[in-house]
């Protein structure tokens, strides 16, 4: 199949009684930036971990451009991975450990030194290639990983959750960084993360995993705004979920709804639907939390239930939202950011 | 309450210890360090000393003039300079010999055996040390003896065993030190990063490949650690070789025959192995292995 990096068909995988990774069907296309997305323990390290050959599953296949590599051993595939501690070996230089991948596969001295410090380059450590590893710090140690991992050039590169010991400043440097360097270089990168914002911003396609299935796949876009289960709309972003009697009521028909805290307006309570599509509920302000760029409302709805509204501070000042509690509001939405989920 | 603190000796110490941080660790150090001082080095500075006096030939009385006559024989005595390389080669031969037997049960002990059973078969491992140097000594000598166990078991081969001599003292001082070596092994082996192992196999090296880049070099340093016990301990030893050595002679029995006769002579005979381990410790030094000692 062209154009398919990898293929996953009914992979299952168990260690003990329960199954890490039960019954994975997905693909994964050429040159895509794909993230796997999903809480601590729901199996993301042991899908990357089936994929690059370190565990071999009970059931199922994995293909990569084509090619069945299930029984394969890690060094027959062409597949390298940055893993979650980086996994650098102390006992050689930082050149050596980028060189180490060409030093294994034969590529003569001369041409392997050069390649290295160009991969050096590309995740600009020039200079560092004489250091041990532990001489360097977190975010220096990262992109020697990266470098090792990339100066092979193979077909995937599995990053497990690469930025995961970063502070928040580096992550999101090295997230701009690491996206841009996929650009350049055009390689598959299979991201793992339990960041919702880090698969978000960097991903071209997300693939939620929940206890070992994937529970939805799609564009960053498709993930956040029609969340296909209740547990995709609550883990990926803020959500509120209505169901029952207060989902009826509010949506017109029965069924389990989810709506994003920044599509919903806060008005008073006099303003009318404007146009047909919008949906109104009227309420009293619980609660206001001032978050600097916008506020956040949780309104008591009059039949029961309770929605929150994100409002951008176009505005409004801190004082000003302060006097917001306790008040009487009308919500509107637009019907469509109302998604219904599966039951 | 300065002058009541002053007066109070123990306080007036603790306000000393406080400003002054740097006497504490000397405070705290001063009865091993006395007890190292004079007890060791002590007794390593009159061996060096007496090794300069001499022995009056007719009285066996040791005579306290200076002379550097006992090194000079120690130097141009072909059967000196015999006992001494053939020690350095007995030292040599049992530590090469115990890495290449630790190696394995090490490698068993801390990666393939079940983790559940580890403990257990370092235990094991241990449990020849809790006995007796010279039972096990003798009961090499019952092994290597005529017609003994070794004899037996490789008589269906057409072999005899190994009988009493320089080749029976390197496999009982090998048996001995052992589990000096397969300890650190054992350490430095289940200590190896699992992730380590995965890596190199991600960027395409098969098992021995990562066995020759990766395993060895990591664990290097603690069979040079183990070295310094095997090679220390062989190098001192004079009582193996005695019991399992027929007529060979180490520097550890020309050092116990000479005690009684000419004891600055021995005392000379005594500094070589100092010389030699300190030579060793130097040369492995680099590795690193003394770091983890
Ligand atoms: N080698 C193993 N032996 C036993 N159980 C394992 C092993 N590896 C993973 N598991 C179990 O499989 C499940 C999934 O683990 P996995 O490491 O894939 O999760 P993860 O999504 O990567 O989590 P995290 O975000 O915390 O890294 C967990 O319940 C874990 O306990
Ligand atoms: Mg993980």
């Amino acid at each position: 199949m062209e154009g398919i990096a990898i293929r996953l068909q009914g992979l299952w995988k168990s260690f003990g009684q329960t199954p890490a990774v039960g019954g994975v069907d997905l693909e994964i296309r050429d040159g895509e930036f794909f993230s796997l997305l999903g809480p601590s323990g729901s199996g993301k390290t042991t899908l990357l971990r089936l994929i690059a050959g370190f565990e071999t599953p009970d059931q199922g296949r994995i293909e990569l451009a084509g090619q069945e590599v299930t029984g394969l051993a890690p060094y027959e595939r062409d597949v390298h991975t940055v893993f979650q501690d980086y996994a650098l070996f102390p006992h050689m230089t930082v050149e050596q450990n980028v060189a180490y991948g060409l030093r294994v596969r034969k590529v003569p001295k001369a041409e392997r030194l050069a390649r290295a410090r160009q991969a050096l380059a590309e995740v600009r450590l020039e200079g560092y290639g004489r250091r041990r590893p532990d001489r360097l710090s977190g975010g220096q140690r990262q992109r020697v990983a990266l470098a090792r991992a990339l100066v092979g050039r193979p077909r995937v590169l599995l990053l497990d959750e690469p930025l995961g010991a970063l502070d928040l400043k580096l992550r999101q440097q090295m997230q701009v960084e690491l996206k841009a360097l996929q650009r350049e270089v055009g390689i598959t990168f299979v991201l793992v993360t339990h960041d919702q914002e880090e698969a978000l911003t960097m991903s071209d396609r997300i693939a939620v995993v929940d206890r070992g299935r994937i529970a939805q796949t799609g564009t960053p876009a498709e993930i956040y705004e029609r969340p296909a289960t209740a547990f995709v709309a609550s883990f990926v972003g803020v959500s509120n979920l209505l169901d029952g009697e207060t989902a009826h009521r509010i949506a017109g028909s029965p069924g389990t709804y989810s709506i994003r805290p920044e599509k919903i307006r806060v008005l008073t309570e006099s303003a009318g639907p404007e146009e047909p599509e919008h949906a109104t509920a009227t309420g009293t302000v619980a609660e206001v939390v001032y978050l600097g760029d916008a506020t956040r409302f949780v309104v008591d709805l009059d039949g029961g239930g309770r929605l929150t509204a994100l409002q951008q501070n176009l505005e409004t000042s801190s004082a000003e939202v302060a006097a917001y509690r306790g008040t009487r509001v009308r919500l509107r939405w637009h019907r469509r950011h109302a998604v219904r989920l599966p039951s | 309450m300065r002058t009541e603190a002053g007066r109070d000796p123990g306080r007036r110490l603790a306000a000393i210890l406080r400003r002054r941080p740097r006497l504490r660790p000397v405070l705290l150090l001063t009865a091993p360090l006395l007890w190292l001082t004079v007890l060791y080095l002590g007794s390593l500075a009159v061996l060096f000393v007496s090794a300069f006096w001499t022995t009056d030939s007719f009285t066996s009385q040791v005579v306290k003039v200076w002379t550097t006559d006992n090194f000079h024989a120690l130097l141009t005595t072909p059967v000196y300079r015999q006992v001494v390389l053939r020690s350095v080669a007995v030292a040599l031969a049992v530590t090469v010999l115990c890495v290449l037997l630790a190696f394995p049960v090490a490698f068993y002990t801390a990666r393939v055996a079940p983790p559940r059973r580890r403990p257990l078969l370092v235990a094991a491992i241990l449990t020849p040390l809790w006995a007796s140097y010279l039972v096990k000594v003798y009961a090499w000598r019952l092994i290597l003896s005529e017609g003994g166990l070794a004899d037996w078991m490789l008589a269906p081969f057409g072999l005899r065993g190994p009988g009493y001599g320089l080749p029976a003292t390197v496999l009982t001082l090998t048996y001995l030190w052992l589990p000096y070596m397969i300890l650190p092994l054992h350490t430095a082996l289940e200590q190896l990063p699992a992730g380590l192992l995965d890596a190199s196999a991600d960027l395409g090296a098969r098992p021995a490949r990562t066995f020759r880049s990766v395993v060895l070099p990591l664990v290097l340093p603690s069979a040079a650690a183990g070295s310094v016990f095997t090679f220390s301990l062989s190098l001192g030893d004079y009582i193996t070789v005695q019991i399992v050595g027929g007529k060979t002679q180490l520097i550890g029995n020309l050092v116990y025959s000479h005690i009684d006769l000419d004891l600055p002579m021995a005392a000379a005979l005594g500094t070589v192995p100092v010389a030699v381990i300190v030579l060793y410790l130097l040369a492995i030094r680099r590795t690193g292995a003394l770091d983890n000692l």
